[in-house]
């Protein structure tokens, strides 16, 4: 199943609206360097765990968790901007979004559980 | 300004590709060190895109779009997370430095190399 076209096809349609929110969200939060990227990164991390307790339906993990979760968070905008913000800044920022990002995904997959 | 219909078309487009490919790497290489190998490699283009003297649409399509989908976050903090869950603290920890070393060294060497050649 994953390696067929319909697998494919389901993680590209889900790329396109998980950066495309992402992007969105960047655009709303305006010029502060990785906010939109930290919020991107809290949000996805709890909702992709949520999602991997919740189901084991391979389509759905495909479009909705590789696809369009995997695609809404990033790691190399992450760095870029804590690059950006500088050895002091940037080193708080990478362990706000360390401590935020693991507890998110650490809820979602409790919460997931829970349900 | 890029017109905010096509900055999306052109994010949603590099997105596309970017999460094809981070899946094609996922299906060649097992859990976390396929999440390892997207980050590195995503961050070192993001280092050289963003060095190299491209328009906003190309930093749209590729930067934004491309190396943010192809690069995760979310799959980053879920197999930390599981990894610790399962009692192999010590191998999340590891994995978790390992994540943010690789990707800021390709980084910095992504946009080095490109800054010494433009």
């Amino acid at each position: 199943m994953e390696r067929t076209p319909l697998g494919f096809l389901l993680v590209a349609l889900g790329g396109f609206v998980g950066a495309v929110t992402r992007y969105g969200i960047d655009v709303a939060v305006g010029d502060v360097t990785g906010a939109g990227t930290l919020l991107a990164n809290v949000l996805g991390s709890f909702t992709l765990g949520l999602l991997l307790t919740r189901t084991a339906r391979h389509r759905t993990r495909l479009f909705v968790g590789t696809g369009a979760l995997s695609s809404f968070t990033t790691y190399s905008t992450f760095v870029g901007d804590a690059v950006t913000l500088g050895t002091t800044v940037g080193a708080a920022y990478v362990a706000a979004s360390y401590a935020a990002g693991f507890a998110a995904a650490a809820a979602g997959l409790f919460v997931g559980g829970r349900l | 300004m890029t017109d905010p219909l096509l900055a999306a078309a052109l994010v949603g487009l590099g997105g596309s590709v970017g999460a094809v490919g981070r899946h094609a790497v996922g299906l060649r290489i097992e859990g976390r060190r396929s999440v390892l190998t997207v980050n590195a490699l995503g961050s070192l283009a993001l280092g050289a895109l963003l060095a190299a003297p491209i328009g906003s649409e190309a930093t749209l399509l590729a930067a934004v779009g491309f190396c943010g989908a192809f690069t995760t976050f979310s799959s980053f903090a879920v197999e930390t997370v599981s990894t610790a869950a399962d009692g192999e603290g010590r191998i999340a920890a590891g994995f978790a430095a390992a994540n943010l070393a690789a990707a800021l060294l390709a980084f910095l060497g992504g946009a080095a190399v490109v800054g010494a050649l433009a």
